[in-house]
């Protein structure tokens, strides 16, 4: 399983990679971590022309709050820094709580985020993440640069809204709220393995103790990341107790569309959905309850 | 003799050079010249060869040759039956064997239509892109009850009904045995074993020499000696001008002794054709395809019993799926066939199969090798008549079980060593009562479940127990000698896949040499070394190989003493053989090295008198009469989520009977590995076909091998009844790990979800969350 | 897709990259092409068999090394990446000849290893997992040996190991 010729060029600055890119468009690839990339290509299922290595480019990696009320992290970030960062714990506690699902540490050692994103496999927990916390996403060509809302940016199964010239360069995400409460949870075969489905979730309540606002997202339940609307918006204004959270549970099963795959049916898959949120809806109430 | 090292839980000798990187496994094989292989396989399952087109491939820059079917000309040939089938009256039989590249027709996804030969793995598979293939699609032949009516496509032309082969054995007289019946049970079951996935692929390289008209092969294979005989015929050489080597090979587990595959036939021609090295190394993608599998069974079967829970008989009808070619005969359907009879007393015994060639690739044995088959379908059976008898589970088999002094005990029924499948010894109740005190069986149902289930909990056990036919000839043999610096080496015929033969065979001959385990160096797998042999299957190895070399050692002790006595002048009993030396009893200083006396053996002067042999060296050959019945029992608590249907093993026993233990280290190693597969096999690996013969899931992504977090703590308890049948009264142990996993996991979730009383049955394998949802939820 | 040649410079010769890189130590430079995996670099270009390959698409772990202090699967990175950078294999685990590591020591007495195959790629992950955790529970041993795919041993015997080797590191 070895891949295809492909030209190679390590870029020594991000207007280097960019200009590389907007020469070959769709035929180059940036190579981030290879996690998602590498294998495509030993398969040869991936053939690109050329690859545009990435990873010198240091300045696109690290994270950083925008005020208090967003964190942003650059593309290029390893989930394991990510794992390692206090920041990152304390503020995006969704992110934190999916990494030890990502796949195992040697992929996380090299997998960057925004290679993951970028990739958007419908598996996969970030997009869910990013989809949940309406995240944006920033994307740079040598025509310039712009911020992409979650929603727009997954366009479908391994579909971006990035042109065939531009770079994800950036994810901002809301830094938690005070008196919220996230949680994710996945149902996989194997720790590590893509999720036959994952719930990524966030309540927040009002002074009074109600709901003012949950995102239910949720990966490997349909063409791309999916967001849970009616079964979040059910939640809305209401005091979170087991009859709404079976509500909302029952309603995210009709929010979904899963594909089925090799190792569970569609009914599987919505039968996860409905119990995975009831348990992560719990759990994140509990939690905003609790002030995190 | 002195028994210090047998039984003793030695480290292993061949450990430092796998753990620093040093160990040569097929793909290290270097050599100057060495042009690299792909083959272009099928991505159909069924279908007419209209044409191949290598022209472009040829004119590749890089490439060196491409060949098809017609370039093999006169040596292209369907392969050899491996194991001919076995002298049951009436049997039906129809060989078909895979060919090296497919002519005419491909048969199965995978099935190799050319190779080339380039200078780089690399640039080898860029040419075959270039080839243009032109094929015919037929109908997939997948299902098996399918694949029988005329409507099925036939897989082989002049093989109607896509049968491969009909059996029937019978014992007694089922029929009657029915009518006396006060219970009869008839259920359906299916089991699929699936695919071996060693963590080392198949590979081979292959070095003629044409000047000094020898040919080296490097094979990951489990039959070297079988394998050289074969090449060697086929490639019209003598057997001395063909050596194989398997190196270290990482990890066998049957479809490695499979021999004779397209890619062993095809390079050491191409090595002759271009009288350059050639390599080809299997990857993880081609394995799915490449390699052979073991696969599925439908049993439709039916048990009588007494009111009592008494096996009256059993009738077995069974579909067993053989894939395009049936190059192993009937090697797992018999072992099915013969191990459903399990510990068991079953007086009338009717038992019918039918190999069902479909296009999909081929199956042979592997770990178990159909025993699983059999003994789900037996662990069923009486998990089912308990419930419905009302008795416990432990106690119906107890009732049932082979009483200890019933041995030898005559099943009659021909097993797949082609004799009537005897038992040489064994103590089931023991082994079943250890197991259930190690899993603490009463306290769980009594208190433990009980508290946990008023908690919400949903906790259920399983048991499950079975025999291991094992340590079945011909035969093995091995070479033992001193050398002149006081070492020992050891060679002999059969290879190693990690079983640890360097270190157990070393021990068996360090006791009888007196010297340092470490101070014996063993050789497998090199046909130049050790001439003869059949190969590590069916759990033989410290059985027969292992025999053999105690013989050889005992030879050569005997040698020793002879000639130390001779140099004494002293009588043979007051001689001590420890330390590396031989002394003196009773006279401190009357002492000579083994290194001496083996010097003194080969004499640069003097005679070797006629009848007599130079050197301190013996070859010694054992074949057993018959195999060695091992047994054992399982026992596990599991614990599952009851919306989720996932599953985690809280507590997970072994108890195996394989008589006398040469390492208990190596054993454990052995029990613990065949588990993780049976858990494997149980709940996570599904060979996932769809109705065009396609895998769905050819990668370790999607093929769920179990990792550390899916395999539990284990633990394992002994028994031992020796076997009579060979002097170190030794039975097998490779197999017994993975082949009741599959019944005792269907019994405890069972178990663990009460589904019984929701009136639902577990009687498949593989199972899976998923599979459970489906299962447990009316449809709507 | 067919048809797609050597990747080519304006020449017409075959792109070839500069590789300079310390692999156990040792200073290695090398030209190769951009498509060369780093696993089959070790293995061939440098002759440092003892990193294995199973599957080259990343799941089962023998191929992994330590990249920067890093364990990584060597089949997922292609030489050309490791210009600049540090690689440890097991051939450099070893202080010398005769004295193994004591991960090494630890996997021979508690018979961690059969056929060895997957065995260098558990000892760089093990390695780099004791490096960061040195006194694991089981659980965690378990966890971080979750990407290494052993088909011979079950695991525990391993596991055993990992917990001999915390213990050996610590003193």
């Amino acid at each position: 399983m070895k891949p295809a010729p492909f030209r190679y060029v390590a870029a020594a600055s991000l207007e280097q990679a960019l200009q590389w890119k907007a020469a070959y468009g769709e035929e180059a690839r940036f190579l981030a971590g290879g996690q998602s990339l590498v294998p495509t290509m030993n398969f040869r299922l991936t053939q690109p022309a050329l690859l545009i290595d990435i990873n010198p480019l240091t300045a696109c990696a690290g994270v950083s709050k925008n005020g208090a009320q967003s964190v942003r992290i650059g593309a290029l970030t390893r989930y394991r820094s990510l794992e390692r960062d206090a920041a990152t714990a304390r503020d995006l506690p969704l992110v934190h709580e999916a990494l030890p699902h990502i796949a195992h540490p040697q992929i996380r050692n090299r997998g960057t985020i925004g290679g993951n994103l970028a990739h958007a496999d419908p598996a996969s927990e970030m997009p869910a993440i990013v989809l949940a916390l309406a995240g944006r996403l920033r994307a740079q060509s040598v025509r310039g640069e712009r911020w992409i809302g979650a929603a727009e940016f997954f366009k479908g199964a391994l579909s971006t809204a990035l042109e065939p010239d531009e770079m994800l360069t950036e994810v901002e995400l809301p830094a938690a709220a005070a008196r919220s409460g996230a949680c994710f949870m996945e149902v996989a075969r194997r720790r590590g393995d893509f999720a036959i489905i994952g719930v990524a979730c966030t309540v927040e309540l009002d002074a009074a103790g109600s709901c003012r606002e949950a995102r239910i997202g949720l990966c490997n339940a349909g063409d791309g990341p999916v967001f849970a609307e009616k079964a979040s918006a059910s939640l809305k204004g209401r005091k979170i107790g087991a009859a709404e959270i079976d509500e909302a549970a029952a309603l995210v099963q009709g929010d979904i569309d899963p594909g089925g795959n090799v190792h569970a049916s569609k009914a599987y898959q919505r039968h996860i959905a409905g119990v995975l949120t009831a348990r992560a809806l719990k759990t994140a109430n509990e939690r905003a309850q609790r002030g995190h | 003799m002195t028994t210090r090292n047998f039984g003793a839980p030695i480290r292993r000798n061949e450990d430092k050079r796998l753990l620093t990187g040093q160990a040569l496994f097929v793909d290290d094989v270097e050599l100057p010249g060495m042009v690299y292989a792909a083959f272009l396989r099928s991505n159909v399952a069924h279908a007419a060869i209209r044409s191949i087109d290598v022209a472009a491939a040829r004119g590749r820059d890089g490439v060196v040759a491409v060949y098809t079917a017609a370039d093999l000309g006169a040596y292209w040939a369907p392969g050899p039956l491996l194991v001919p089938p076995p002298p049951i009256a009436g049997i039906v039989f129809n060989p078909r064997t895979q060919v090296p590249l497919a002519k005419d027709k491909v048969r199965h996804v995978g099935e190799p239509l050319a190779v080339v030969l380039a200078q780089s793995r690399y640039l080898a598979e860029d040419a075959l892109a270039d080839i243009v293939v032109e094929l015919d699609p037929l109908p997939a032949v997948v299902d098996l009850e399918a694949a029988l009516t005329d409507a099925a496509a036939r897989v082989h032309d002049d093989v109607s009904g896509n049968v491969a082969a009909h059996v029937r054995q019978t014992r007694g007289n089922y029929a009657a045995a029915r009518a006396r019946a006060d219970h009869v049970i008839s259920r359906r079951f299916n089991y699929e074993h699936g695919a071996s996935s060693p963590i080392e692929t198949r590979g081979i390289v292959a070095n003629w020499d044409a000047r000094a008209n020898h040919l080296t092969v490097w094979d990951t294979t489990q039959a070297p000696v079988f394998f050289r005989n074969g090449l060697a015929a086929m490639l019209g050489l003598s057997e001395r001008q063909v050596r194989v080597i398997a190196p270290f090979v990482g990890g066998g587990f049957g479809p490695k002794i499979m021999l004779f595959y397209p890619e062993e036939v095809v390079i050491p021609w191409a090595a002759k054709q271009l009288n350059r090295p050639v390599k080809w190394i299997e990857d993880r993608l081609e394995h799915f395809f490449a390699t052979t599998h073991e696969r599925g069974q439908t049993h439709d079967a039916e048990i009588a019993l007494t009111r009592d829970g008494r096996i009256l008989g059993i009738k077995d009808t069974f579909l067993q799926d053989t894939g395009a070619y049936n190059p192993y005969g009937l090697t797992v359907p018999i072992n099915s066939q013969c191990t459903l009879l399990g510990p068991y007393v079953v007086p009338s015994y009717d038992s019918t199969f039918t190999a069902v060639f479909t296009t999909k690739p081929i199956v042979t044995p592997y770990r178990g090798a159909g025993r699983q088959h059999g003994v789900f379908v037996m662990e069923r059976l009486l998990d089912i008549a308990a419930r419905e008898l009302k008795l416990d589970r432990a106690e119906i088999r107890r009732r049932n079980f082979i009483p200890p002094d019933a041995f030898p005990y005559n099943n009659e029924i021909i097993y797949q060593d082609f004799a009537p499948l005897s038992y040489d010894s064994g103590n089931y109740g023991l082994v079943l009562d250890k197991a259930l005190d190690m899993i603490g069986y009463d306290r769980f149902l009594k208190e433990e479940q009980p508290r946990l289930r008023a908690q919400g909990r949903h906790v259920g056990i399983g048991i499950a127990c079975y025999v291991e036919g094992t340590g079945i000839g011909p035969y093995e043999g091995a070479k033992v000698q001193v050398q002149a610096s006081g070492k020992v080496n050891l060679a002999t015929g059969i290879g190693t896949q990690g079983q640890g033969h360097f270190t157990s065979f070393a021990q068996i001959v360090a006791d009888q040499l007196g010297v340092e385990v470490a101070d014996v160096d063993v050789v497998t797998g090199d046909t130049d070394q050790f001439y003869w042999g059949a190969g590590t299957f069916a759990s033989r190895g410290a059985v027969v190989a292992g025999n053999a070399v105690n013989e050889a050692a005992k030879v050569v002790r005997q040698k020793i003493l002879k000639l130390a006595a001779e140099h004494f002048e002293c009588a043979e009993e007051d001689l001590e053989v420890a330390n590396g030396q031989v002394s003196v009893v009773g006279i401190p200083g009357q002492a000579v090295s083994l290194g001496a006396l083996a010097l003194k053996a080969n004499p640069m002067r003097g005679a070797v008198r006629p009848g007599t042999e130079p050197g301190l060296e013996s070859t010694q050959y054992f074949g057993p009469p018959g195999g060695a019945t091992a047994s054992g029992a399982h026992a596990m608590i599991v614990e599952i989520d009851p919306q989720t249907f996932t599953l985690q093993v809280r507590k997970y026993v072994v108890v195996h009977d394989c008589g006398t233990v040469i390492n208990p280290l190596i054993l454990a190693g052995q029990i613990h590995g065949g588990v993780a597969q049976g858990i494997g096999n149980a709940f996570y690996e599904q060979l996932v076909f769809d109705d065009e013969g396609q895998l769905l899931n050819a990668s370790l992504a999607d093929y769920l091998l179990p990792t550390a977090l899916e395999v539990p703590h284990m633990e394992i308890g002994h028994t031992v009844t020796p076997s009579p049948l060979n002097p170190l009264g030794i039975k097998g142990a490779g197999e017994a790990g993975a082949i009741p996993v599959g019944p005792l996991f269907a019994q405890a979730i069972e178990d663990a979800l009460e589904l019984p009383q929701r009136r639902i049955e577990l009687n498949e394998i593989p199972l899976s969350p998923n599979r459970l949802f489906e299962l447990t939820t009316k449809p709507r | 897709m067919s048809g797609r040649s050597v990747a080519t410079d304006a020449n017409g010769a075959a792109e070839t990259h500069e590789v300079a890189v310390t692999v156990n130590g040792e200073p290695y430079r090398r030209r190769v092409e951009a498509r060369l995996l780093l696993s089959d670099f070790l293995r061939h270009d440098l002759a440092l068999a003892g990193t294995h390959v199973g599957c080259e698409h990343g799941v089962c772990g023998a191929c992994t090394i330590i990249f920067d202090g890093a364990a990584v699967r060597s089949c997922l990175m292609f030489a050309a990446q490791a210009d600049g950078h540090a690689i440890l294999t097991v051939e450099g685990l070893a202080a010398d000849r005769e004295h193994l590591h004591p991960l090494q020591e630890a996997m021979r007495e508690c018979h961690g290893l059969q056929c060895g195959y997957c065995t260098p790629g558990i000892l760089m992950t093990m390695k780099a997992f004791l490096d960061e955790t040195p006194a694991p529970d089981e659980a965690q041993i378990r966890e971080a040996l979750s990407g290494n795919l052993c088909r011979c041993t079950g695991y525990q015997h391993i596991v055993e190991a990992m917990q001999l080797a915390a213990q050996q590191l610590r003193t």
